[in-house]
């Protein structure tokens, strides 16, 4: 095939299912005699359980059973581990609460699962959970992270409530450059909480089959192996070779879905003990108080800079929200996902950064699109931003200035990344072209007349995605390592399928990967089929998240193709009688490089599998290949999002007028896709800036527990975005794609607060820049000054 | 136990379910007319969207027993000798969907902007459907998928 | 939702009958806010009556200089009415404008006053153009009609039948929605008939109340000027994460300028 199919904007294939209604989520299936699950949730954030009483839940008409914190504690049930261990500046072990599966007797935050009522349906097993008693005894609730380590010890082995204090960087040469600075920038600023309300609600199907003793686990996972690891190794509720666990079609996730949770442990545990098929689904208010919750950081930070401008010193100190228990991947996101990010894309020589995590009576906290990466970009771009204008250096020149020059890679930063390629100025460059930067004034003046204060924002992040090698991820404490699986499939007519380790919840893996190995093998689109999401299928994977899936698990593939080029070229030479050496893959023709014969690929698979003649001696048949890829470094994304925003001063309502992203991913392998990508992160990041926020009161209720408070996102809040890319390939791995997933929910917030406070003449507001918020800073104003 | 009469995507059924059940759990559960899907339980995601006498309604906030003689329209029944409405093709064309799950509600909620008239600029379109919310694609694509999908159901219809 | 009977009426009498006999039911019209409640098991009746059956209660017609709305209008139905459009067509704005598009198929005005939701919107229409609720048993006048939070002039078992919109010269509806929720966070209706101008406020209290210093200024010169020294008491309004009292009379205010400045031009 003569056109190549990387770089082309192909529909999906996956969409044909969802358009019509056939899409297969987890709540879609039914099984014959299924039960169904309801959980009985604590009604406090902190408080002892005294005793609980099922008896009237199991009399109630339809229950099949009533399972407790007391009976996970008297099987010997396993926490909920935490996947990666962190070390305090001492050296010390992070403090790891034990996780039940179901609380026994100590609940931790409000909607924590106590207990579990199984019955013939829905609406008999809800009724029933109403019916079970748990005497509670209410205790004082820590809620506020930044008071936490001075209040109630919420666990014996966790003094302080602190789960690790953390520290990276030269802090001798952080305080000499602070020291020896010009001036020297200071911000406090939060990390607003998210709730990440994927759309589709967590839920679980689980099957126990007492003949073969295995469980089948349907649940709305990002990544179906390590739930079935986790459930196995650690809970331990089955052998892992008799759990499996499959992710159909799933949601939207965006962090939330690749954590393993209470409930569908408890409900696969409770399927073998009891012998039984039960669904769970939560519904939305069960979301909102339990889905790993995202951000929730409070900093302080000071820049230093010399006289013309050159960063010096960066140093921060943050406290970071952990809830309640450590969920799955918690400990890193304050840590190597945001300590390691905040030398962005300058050449600060020394930074220092101390994160003190620590727990509350909230629900936990963990990896939220972006995770780590957007709070270390919020904090130093609004950090920069604020240096130029004490400074009085346009916030762009700024940036320049201090910029990591193109011709300046490989470049090690002093917070342990080497980043391996970039462009930035190409990107600011771009986006300050194309949102007219430099006539910003005559925009802002006409706006002025009409009583709107305008402002520009700029903000220039870089993320570090495909979180690898296995190596150093591990020396930093990871528990698993972070490669991925791939396996290219063909089948004897010559169709192949592709099974990787990865898992799309959106993401477009069902068209991109198939673009990816039909390019590779010259295939039409159409030959190629991706199959993800199944224990029982797959070789172990570790699923999607951190953007990782094509830089990591398309490069696993690309591998893998290039294997099974290689098993065809010497099928190839045996069907033509000659050398190895003398064939080349012209895809899909394997072709004599002396003569004119040659053979198709469709030829090849079929005398891989049907060949009567085959050297078995020489070569196994058959034609699948496997990789596992283990990346050699993190990829970079980078770029810069410009935000321009109108506000009226009477009401405080932002309008964004104009919003900019240029992005660098690397090579693109499907434009259409990625540019999805960007919107969705756009979307999720502006939602943060300026509509989105987990509210608890002191006593550690929920306040924003529905979509009543909760502000999401909705299509009238976003103009059409600007979006456009800039390339420079990744250098270490064979597809050069860097990952776009985050990107946008990284890049924005920043750039639209910066553009909001420069509406307000620098006004101090912290997210989400809520009309309320917005109208008592404009009340500051001189207005008149600012028009 | 309630016995109602319905028309669900062309064909009559008979229902026989609780006072207290919802449209969306009859055809998920009685009908395995899974695409239609919930997202919420305050009646504001919009995932759940059918046509009931024509009209986009919240499935989730209906009782199916107050329904006797409707006529249902879901996703699985919106192509009508065709393999799928100008709406369902112009949001794989405009790439309107990521994960797929608010997908049949926003194309239902589409297909009623459009045949009523509402759809007649991108900010009505954005309007018209604050009742259903995505958080995969940022909605532009789906903005751009209504009025791709508005002209050819006119063309359609003309 | 609980369990509950579901009772079909054809008419208002069964409709009464039927309540009487209950020790609790509640009347179902377009189900926009009972059944997410019941759904939450906030509300659980056990017997709920179906008004839908009841032949016209949805009718709008124009009896002289009075539009009347029948109860089970829904919010689309009078959106799209051509009587309340040329009648009172702040009324079909507002209509427009409740909720999503799906809840304007379903929700009705009827439900909207019995319900008297604190940020519902069409009990400021009905205030400030001094409307009047016609029941099975009487006509309320609207100042008489709302009068707490969820709670209404309405007896046990009585049911609004049609609402009466006498013509005024002219009125307009402006809402600053809640971010969150679209609900109104603060709405306004200003309505002028003659030289009398009255000025309804929903969102903001406990109640939609009518502001009655901004009516005697505006009654005397229908001007922004003539507010200019006037402020609104937040001790009596709401606060929550999304407002504080402060804010909310500031922006009534602010719409009530707005909403002057808009039939002054109109």
């Amino acid at each position: 095939m003569s056109d190549s199919l990387v770089g082309k904007s192909i529909l999906r294939k996956e969409d044909h299912r969802f358009v019509t209604g056939k899409g297969r989520y987890t709540d879609d299936i039914q099984q014959v005699g299924m039960t169904w699950g309801a959980f009985v949730r604590s009604p406090y954030a902190r408080a002892d359980i005294k005793q609980f009483d099922t008896t009237a839940a199991l009399a109630a008409p339809g229950v099949v059973a009533v399972l407790t914190g007391e009976d996970v504690t008297a099987d010997g049930l396993g926490g909920l581990p935490c996947g990666w261990m962190i070390h305090s500046k001492d050296g010390s072990e992070m403090r790891q609460p034990h996780h039940p599966v179901m609380a026994g007797d100590r609940v931790n935050y409000l909607g924590e699962p106590v207990a579990l009522v199984i019955a013939d349906s829905r609406l008999e097993a809800k009724n029933a959970a109403e019916m079970v008693l748990v005497d509670y005894e209410p205790l004082t609730a820590v809620v506020d992270p930044a008071l936490a380590s001075e209040s109630d010890t919420l666990y014996d082995a966790v003094p302080n409530n602190l789960c690790y204090e953390w520290g990276l960087g030269d802090e001798g040469a952080t305080e000499a450059g602070l020291a020896n600075a010009a001036h020297v920038t200071t911000l406090e600023l939060t990390n607003n909480r998210l709730i990440p309300n994927a759309i589709e609600p967590r839920a679980a199907l689980a099957e126990y089959n007492s003949g073969t003793d295995e469980i089948v686990l349907h649940t709305t996972s990002q990544n179906p192996h390590l739930v079935r690891l986790i459930m196995t190794a650690f809970v331990q509720i089955a052998p892992e070779h008799k759990l499996r666990v499959i992710a159909p079609d799933v949601g939207g996730g965006f962090g939330s879905k690749i954590f393993v949770y209470s409930e569908e442990t408890a409900l696969a545990w409770a399927a073998k003990k009891l012998g039984l098929t039960i669904k769970w689904t939560a519904e939305r208010s069960e979301s909102f108080l339990t889905d790993a919750h995202g951000r929730d950081h409070v900093s302080v930070a000071q820049l230093a800079l010399s006289a013309e401008g050159e960063f010096l010193a960066l140093k921060v100190k943050t406290v970071a929200n952990m809830g309640a228990y450590l969920s799955t991947f918690a400990s890193s996101v304050p840590t190597y996902l945001y300590g390691t990010l905040l030398a962005g894309q300058y050449r600060t020589p020394a930074i220092y950064v101390e994160v003190d995590s620590v727990f509350t009576n909230t629900a936990p906290v963990d990896a939220y699109r972006g995770a780590g990466r957007p709070e270390a970009t919020y904090l130093l771009e609004r950090i920069v931003e604020k240096a130029a204008v004490e400074m009085s250096i346009d916030p762009a020149e700024l940036r320049r200035r201090n910029f990591i020059g193109k011709d300046q890679f490989p470049y090690q930063t002093p917070v342990a990344l080497e980043y391996d390629i970039g462009d930035y100025e190409a990107s600011l460059e771009k986006a300050l072209a194309m949102a007219d930067y430099e006539s910003f004034a005559e925009r802002k003046k006409p706006a002025a007349g009409l009583g709107k204060l305008r402002g520009i924002g700029l903000s220039c992040y870089i993320e570090a995605c495909g979180l690898a090698p296995s190596q150093v991820a591990g020396a930093l404490g990871a528990g698993v390592g972070l490669w991925e699986s791939g396996e290219v499939r063909v089948n004897p007519t010559g169709s192949v399928t592709v099974l990787t380790g990865s898992h799309s919840h959106g993401q477009g893996h069902e068209t991109t990967f198939a673009q990816l190995v039909a390019d590779r093998l010259g295939l039409p689109i159409d030959d190629v089929e991706v199959v993800h999401g199944d224990t029982g299928k797959l070789d172990f994977g570790l699923g999607t998240y951190g953007s990782r899936s094509l830089a990591v698990g398309g490069s696993a593939l690309s591998v893998a193709a290039d294997k099974v080029v290689e098993k065809a070229r010497k099928i190839a030479a045996h069907l033509l009688r000659t050398e190895v050496d003398n064939i080349e893959f012209d895809a899909p023709v394997f072709k004599m490089i002396d003569s004119n014969e040659s053979k198709t690929f469709q030829e090849i698979a079929f005398a891989a599998y049907v060949n009567h003649d085959y050297p078995s001696d020489e070569l196994e048949p058959g034609l699948a290949e496997k990789a596992f890829y283990d990346p050699l470094n993190f990829t970079y994304p980078a770029g810069t999002h410009i935000c321009e925003v109108e506000i009226d001063p009477d009401t405080g309502v932002v309008e964004i007028v104009q919003f900019v992203a240029v992005d660098d991913f690397g090579t693109i392998i499907n434009p259409m896709i990625v540019e999805g990508q960007v919107h969705g992160g756009l979307a999720q990041g502006i939602g943060q800036a300026l509509l989105e926020r987990a509210l608890y009161d002191d006593s550690g209720q929920l306040v924003t527990g529905s979509y009543m408070d909760y502000c999401m996102p909705r299509a009238d809040n976003f103009p059409d975005f600007k979006v456009d890319m800039t390339c420079t390939p990744c250098t270490h791995n064979p597809v050069g794609a860097k990952g776009c997933g985050e990107a946008g929910a990284i890049g924005s917030p920043p750039a639209v607060m910066n553009a909001v406070i420069d509406a307000l003449g620098g006004a101090d507001l912290d997210m989400p820049a809520t009309p309320e918020k917005v109208w008592r800073a404009a009340q500051r104003l001189d207005l008149k000054k600012i028009a | 136990m309630e016995t109602i009469e319905l028309n669900i995507n062309g064909r009559k059924r008979t229902v026989h379910c609780l006072a207290n059940a919802t449209l969306v759990e009859v055809l998920r559960e009685q009908f395995q007319l899974t695409g239609t899907h919930v997202g919420c339980d305050t009646s504001q995601c919009g995932a759940c969207t059918v046509h009931v006498n024509g009209d986009a309604v919240k499935a989730c906030t209906l009782l199916a027993a107050r329904l006797n003689d409707a006529t249902i329209t879901t996703i699985e029944g919106l192509a009508q000798n065709e393999a799928s409405h100008p709406m369902q093709k112009a949001f794989n064309e405009c790439h309107g969907l990521q994960c797929g799950f608010c997908t049949p509600g926003m194309i239902m909620s589409a297909v009623d902007l459009v045949s009523k008239g509402g759809a007649d600029s991108p900010a009505a379109i954005r309007e018209g459907l604050s009742g259903n919310i995505c958080r995969c694609t940022g909605y532009q694509n789906i903005v751009a998928a209504v009025v791709q999908g508005a002209a050819e159901m006119q063309e359609q219809s003309s | 939702m609980y369990q509950f009977k579901l009772h079909n009426v054809n008419d208002v009498a069964s409709a009464i009958d039927v309540f009487e006999r209950s020790d609790d039911a509640v009347y179902i019209a377009g189900g926009h806010t009972l059944i997410p409640a019941m759904k939450q098991r906030l509300s659980a009746p056990e017997d709920l009556i179906d008004l839908s059956g009841i032949p016209e209660l949805d009718l709008i017609q124009v009896d002289g200089e009075v539009l009347q709305i029948g109860a089970m209008a829904t919010h689309a139905m009078v959106a799209a009415s051509s009587h309340v459009q040329s009648h009172s067509p702040a009324v079909a704005d507002l209509a427009g404008g409740i909720g999503d598009r799906q809840v304007r198929y379903k929700g009705t005005l009827g439900g909207s006053l019995a319900n008297n939701d604190p940020a519902a919107d069409y009990p400021a229409a009905v205030l400030a153009l001094g409307a009047s609720v016609v029941t099975d048993r009487r006509t309320l006048a609207a100042d008489d009609f709302f009068i707490a939070m969820f709670e209404t002039a309405l007896e046990e078992g009585e049911i609004i039948q049609a609402v009466r919109f006498p013509q005024v010269d002219q009125a307009v509806y402006l809402k600053f929605p809640n971010p969150a929720s679209r609900y109104a966070m603060v709405g306004v209706m200003l309505a002028r008939r003659d030289q009398e101008v009255r000025v309804a406020i929903t969102g903001a209290a406990a109640s939609v109340f009518r502001a009655s210093t901004f009516e005697a200024a505006l009654s005397e010169n229908f001007a922004v000027s003539s507010i200019e020294d006037l402020t609104l008491a937040p001790d009596t309004l709401n606060a929550d994460m999304h407002a504080s009292a402060e804010y909310r009379a500031h922006l009534c205010k602010v719409l009530i300028e707005r909403a002057i400045r808009a039939m002054s031009a109109g």
